[in-house]
């Protein structure tokens, strides 16, 4: 298939690593990746804050920018669910509205891709390592993905996945939210990545980038010796490790 | 003067640094989530459940007016006196005139969050007349002079010790750590309470249309004996309590023990059905049923948050919620914490003044998954969000969000601008931007790199 890309803006900018693992996998399944670098931030931050005019307007742009891909993959359960999911929502009743709802059933979030579009689980990764899942919100309520990407690790030769009871709490990220109340979500992280830390764990995988910045961004600050890793980094590594 | 939103940011910043008190909450729940874990996998299929409950009352709320008349006809048949009444102030007249008329020199109450949201005990208090809580929890959070934590479990926050001390201050008995004494100590005290209260005044958890009368859920026995034992009753509900058939309880009761409390049925589900008749031993001489509005109507003229209305008041969004966890119940400064709160509080006390409860989310979603009655709670809190920037502007906001827009919409300036971000963010760190710096305060941010995605992908097609 043809894969048009859809790196968000702070994978971008912060973890363009991220989006690097990303195409690498997709390559090594066969895919013809594809990058328009016309693409910037899908709105999610102004449609979070309410900004829901201004938010409208960086939808009708990523319909624009996506508009000729056969599929879109992304590796970001929350922005995913913010084109997938929201913007159908935010364009009902405008004359954007069908083409939202095409761009809906053309994006898929990486792990979701991989499993249920490529029906692969061993994407030939091997790697002795010990890792912890953490469920990002919005890839497990809003898209409802559970048990995708833990297929994809299982597969993964030598990895050893412990699950724990806090895998499906919020890690406290919540976008803005994370600077507008940042005792709140502080309190939020130390819950979650605590609780992951103590697994014992070589990394904390997500399939959400964002999450990963919350959770690292707290592990390095506490001085945790447990790493964030996003699955297409794993899948990545795995890959090269073979 | 502190307002509700500055009065939240530095309750919540404070709770949510004490975590030993978040602990404690935490491990209050811990049985919380086995049990209902337990009882939700008697159900054959609970997702089919909740599809029940949800139409059980969506039929009703989505047909109110006319449901409601005929509860209203089938009640008085029975003998019952309904009072309307269109908001709190209103309602507090309406029992406060029923108190006085049964020359009433002693009040006792049941578990009831609608009369918390109508700040009735202080008004009863206020009028002379002196009121006790029957419930356990309820009479634990009196004596503190201190509003419930969770409105189910109204004192939770508590640790037995405190309770301990309480009553012996207040009541003069022994200290001691046994729950089972302590439960002993209130129910002795009580017990005379409600021999000598002229009035007992309940809540209501369904209206039954179909038979005309109300069901009470409580696990203490207390609420039977507030509605029987003194010689007037007095029930207080909202309006969207009411249910079309005392089949649907089949669904609700169950449903509302097992997602609220963890248990399979509550210990006590009682239906009342008018005041003592000729003939008849037991109940109340008097049995009145004040119906209260308070914006329920504005949220049924709501068709985005109308399901709201379903909320049966089980407390299983709370203790799920990542927020409720963290910052603990009184940091909300409502009558109903945790997400139901942030959504209808806006609806029951003004938009203006309480939409920080709908930012004070990171939307994850545990409530909405969590809800017996599928509530869509996390995308009320979205609406609501997007309803605030309506009626109360936010400059900061408006040129934040209008300024990143500008950016988002030229690739190269976006470009430019993480370019700049990468190269300067050495010097940025240091400096007390809005956003950066409050992240920057408690976390890090990854190394950063040299190269976007989008230069790196460059490169990589250029070699």
């Amino acid at each position: 298939m043809r894969v048009s890309l859809f790196i968000p803006c702070f994978i971008d900018q912060l973890t363009p690593q991220v989006g690097l693992a990303t195409a690498k996998v997709l390559k090594k399944l066969g895919q013809e990746v594809e990058f328009n670098s016309s693409q910037t931030c899908c709105g999610q931050p102004s449609y979070n804050s309410g900004q829901w005019e201004i938010a409208k307007e960086g939808a009708i742009r990523s319909l624009e920018v996506f508009k000729d891909a056969e599929v879109v993959v992304g590796p970001s359960g929350s922005c995913v669910a913010m084109m997938k999911k929201f913007y159908p929502e935010l364009l009902h009743g405008t004359k954007y509205e069908a083409e939202a709802k095409r761009l809906s059933q053309r994006t898929f979030e990486f792990s979701d891709f991989i499993v249920s579009q490529l029906k692969i689980t061993d994407v030939g990764a091997t790697l002795h390592k010990k890792v912890t899942y953490h469920d990002g919100c919005h890839a497990l309520r809003e898209l409802r993905l559970k048990e995708e990407p833990r297929k994809l690790l299982r597969a993964v030769k030598g990895l050893e996945l412990i699950e724990t009871e806090e895998a499906e709490s919020c890690c406290g990220f919540g976008g803005l939210f994370a600077v507008k109340f940042p005792m709140i979500s502080t309190a939020m992280v130390e819950v979650k990545a605590g609780a992951l830390a103590r697994t014992g764990a070589d990394y904390i995988v997500s399939s959400d980038p964002s999450c990963l910045l919350q959770i690292g961004g707290w592990l390095s600050r506490e001085g945790k010796v447990i790493r964030p890793l996003h699955i297409a980094e794993l899948l990545a590594m795995g890959i090269d490790h073979a | 003067m502190l307002n509700s939103k500055s009065i939240f940011i530095k309750e919540s910043t404070l709770t949510s640094a004490d975590g030993d008190q978040r602990q404690f909450i935490r491990t209050a729940l811990g049985g919380y989530y086995k049990n209902r874990d337990i009882y939700q996998a008697r159900y054959r299929n609970w997702e089919l459940a909740r599809d029940a409950a949800s139409l059980a009352k969506w039929s009703a709320v989505n047909n109110l007016a006319e449901v409601l008349e005929k509860f209203v006809a089938k009640f008085e048949s029975n003998g019952g006196k309904v009072h309307w009444a269109r908001d709190a102030a209103e309602a507090r007249k309406i029992i406060l005139d029923l108190v006085a008329k049964a020359n009433a020199t002693a009040v006792i109450k049941s578990k009831c969050m609608t009369t918390e949201e109508i700040h009735l005990n202080d008004a009863l208090e206020k009028a002379g007349f002196g009121v006790v809580e029957s419930d356990l929890g309820e009479f634990i959070q009196q004596l503190r002079g201190e509003a419930p934590y969770h409105f189910v479990f109204p004192c939770m926050h508590l640790k037995r010790e405190a309770i301990s001390e309480l009553f012996t201050k207040h009541l003069g008995t022994a200290p001691t750590d046994s729950p089972e004494e302590l439960t002993m100590i209130a129910r002795k005290h009580l017990r005379k309470l409600y021999i000598t209260a002229d009035v007992g005044i309940t809540g209501a958890n369904f209206l039954v249309a179909d038979t005309g009368q109300i069901s009470i859920t409580e696990n203490e026995g207390n609420a039977r004996l507030t509605a029987a034992m003194p010689r007037v009753h007095i029930a207080l509900s909202g309006i969207e309590k009411v249910i079309n058939t005392i089949d649907d309880l089949t669904v609700l009761l169950p449903m509302l023990a097992t997602a609220g409390a963890g248990q399979p049925m509550t210990c006590y589900n009682t239906l009342y059905a008018g005041p003592k008749k000729p003939g008849e031993l037991d109940g109340p001489e008097e049995f009145h049923l004040v119906l209260l509005d308070n914006a329920r109507t504005q949220i049924l003229a709501d068709p985005e948050q109308r399901d709201s209305l379903h909320c049966i008041r089980c407390g299983a969004c709370l203790n799920v919620c990542p927020i409720f966890k963290n910052i603990g119940g009184h940091a909300y400064g409502t009558t109903y914490q945790g997400p139901i709160g942030s959504v209808i509080t806006p609806h029951l006390r003004g938009l203006k003044d309480w939409n920080h409860l709908s930012g004070a989310s990171s939307l994850c979603g545990a409530c909405t998954d969590a809800c017996p009655v599928r509530i869509d709670l996390h995308h009320h809190l979205l609406q609501n969000r997007r309803n605030a920037v309506k009626v109360v502007p936010n400059l900061f906001d408006r040129v934040f969000h209008g300024t990143f827009n500008f950016v988002i919409q030229r690739p190269a300036l976006f470009s430019l601008g993480g370019k700049v971000f990468r190269k300067t963010f050495g010097l940025l760190k240091h400096l007390p931007l809005p956003y950066l710096g409050t992240w920057l305060k408690s976390r890090d941010l990854p190394a950063i790199p040299p190269k976007s995605f989008r230069e790196a992908w460059k490169d990589s097609k250029n070699v």
